[in-house]
């Protein structure tokens, strides 16, 4: 039974199992993370200035577009394989969809709400940090949510890129038998499912309570 | 092309050419074997075109499905989204045992991943028609059938192209990973030259995949502008 022989293979090898599962998510963590401080605070001027949008959203088009596998090849041209070599395509993967998110979230608070503010006598940062964002958090959030999901799904590749301590240790080596790869496959789901469930929570956490009647959706 | 024994400095072309064993790219090489090259690129859009096309025949139904009875939704949509997060090269080798190696594999894999976004959309962008627009049409005396196929669906267009927007970059990308399963696509190139120290293979397959898809990507744009003139003339002309 196959299901069995990947039940098996997990409970025999826990070390190495928790192993990659520990560096599929650290990898994750660091290109998201590394994703979010470029991103958010690029939104966040673009949607504060409205300048250079559409510079930033047919850019952010472009990144979209590229295939992962594409950006790993060129990259072990370029910089050769390793940690740098995939985290710099999960973060090709990630930022895209978190700058479009802070880019329209911050931009399209209501501009009522903003000018409301600037009467107040806030000032610009005050506006952005205190209005915008806050407003703009479920929208953040969503694009930092799909972005992990498609990093944590995607992050084997590492595999291919040359550094092998991921769910690709195994994903990736089509030698290997059918059980092992069917055991790592669906630790992979289960890993992003609860990661996303994870992001969940801590979207509710840091939404403002004013916030939590408007419905997220991402873009 | 008569593959060396010995693996050689630089694959497949001889130490008599100009390129050099370190360079980043060679022109004359790529020339060489544009042939190649050209061959795997037109495998890629039709391996895939026909993922897109296939998923499009199934989840536009689905969503008009869905869109009637909402109960229909929910399972749809788990169902797509779990297959949407299963890594794609665990999706192949896993289907192997089931289609064997070679297309039929290749795209039930790949058009698994076109179904949650363009189910999605299509759903959001027929809910988002006002009742109203709805009404009038019916009072115009329009039957049901006709609503749908004149008012409700042109009206999620805007929607449903743009899942098919992602949907084309994204299946483009998946399809580089094709080649682990059957030799299909640039992927090819990818897997081939890729413990190898020259390296402007790897760089003519990985720029080849991106150009692609960028090329896809212009290209449903301006199918979006052609199909749905209106959402111009509403901003303006812009």
């Amino acid at each position: 039974m196959i299901v069995v022989d990947a039940w098996r293979f997990l409970a025999d090898n826990p070390g190495r199992v928790l192993g990659d599962v520990a560096g599929q998510l650290l990898l994750s963590v660091v290109s998201v993370a590394i994703a979010i401080a470029i991103a958010v605070p690029l939104g966040a001027a673009i949607g504060h200035t409205r300048r250079f949008a559409l510079l930033a959203v047919n850019g952010a088009n472009v990144l979209r577009a590229l295939p992962t596998l594409a950006i790993i090849a060129i990259g072990i041209g370029l910089y050769g394989v390793g940690f740098v070599n995939i985290m710099v395509a999960l973060v090709i993967l990630a930022l895209p969809l978190i700058l479009t998110n802070t880019y329209v979230g911050v931009a399209e608070v209501e501009p009522g709400t903003v000018e409301a503010a600037r009467g107040m006598g806030m000032t610009g940062w005050q506006i952005l940090t205190q209005v915008e964002l806050p407003h703009a958090i479920p929208l953040i959030m969503a694009g930092i949510r799909t972005g992990t999901v498609f990093v944590i799904a995607t992050a084997y590749l590492a595999g291919t890129a040359g550094y092998p301590h991921t769910l690709g240790s195994v994903i990736t080596n089509p030698t290997l038998p059918v059980s092992q790869l069917l055991a790592y496959t669906v630790l992979a789901v289960v890993l992003a499912f609860a990661v996303d469930g994870l992001l969940l929570i801590v979207q509710r956490a840091v939404t403002p309570a004013g916030m939590k009647i408007v419905p997220s959706t991402a873009a | 092309m008569n593959l060396p024994a010995q693996g050689p400095v630089i694959p497949d072309f001889g130490n008599t050419s100009g390129c050099k064993a370190n360079e980043t790219f060679c022109w004359d090489w790529f020339a060489d074997h544009w042939d190649r090259f050209a061959a795997e690129l037109v495998q890629h859009v039709w391996v895939s075109a026909i993922a897109i096309v296939i998923g499009l025949a199934i989840a536009l139904p689905a969503a008009l499905l869905a869109y009637r009875l909402p109960r229909f939704e929910t399972p749809a949509v788990v169902f797509s989204t779990i297959l949407y997060t299963v890594p794609v090269l665990g999706f192949f080798l896993l289907m192997i045992p089931v289609t064997g190696i070679g297309l039929l594999t290749i795209e039930i894999a790949l058009v698994g991943y076109t179904l949650l976004l363009l189910f999605r959309n299509t759903v959001t962008g027929l809910r988002s028609v006002p009742p109203e627009v709805r009404a009038a049409a019916l009072g115009m005396g329009l039957t049901p059938g006709q609503i749908l196929v004149r008012i409700t669906f042109p009206l999620a267009l805007p929607a449903v192209m743009a899942g098919l927007r992602v949907v084309t970059v994204t299946t483009i990308s998946l399809a580089t990973l094709a080649a682990y399963i059957a030799p299909y696509g640039l992927g090819q190139s990818i897997l081939f030259y890729i413990g190898n120290t020259f390296i402007s293979g790897l760089i003519s397959a990985g720029v080849l995949a991106i150009l692609l898809a960028l090329v896809a990507d212009a290209l449903i744009v301006g199918l979006t502008k052609l199909v749905t003139p209106w959402a111009r003339a509403r901003r303006g002309g812009a």
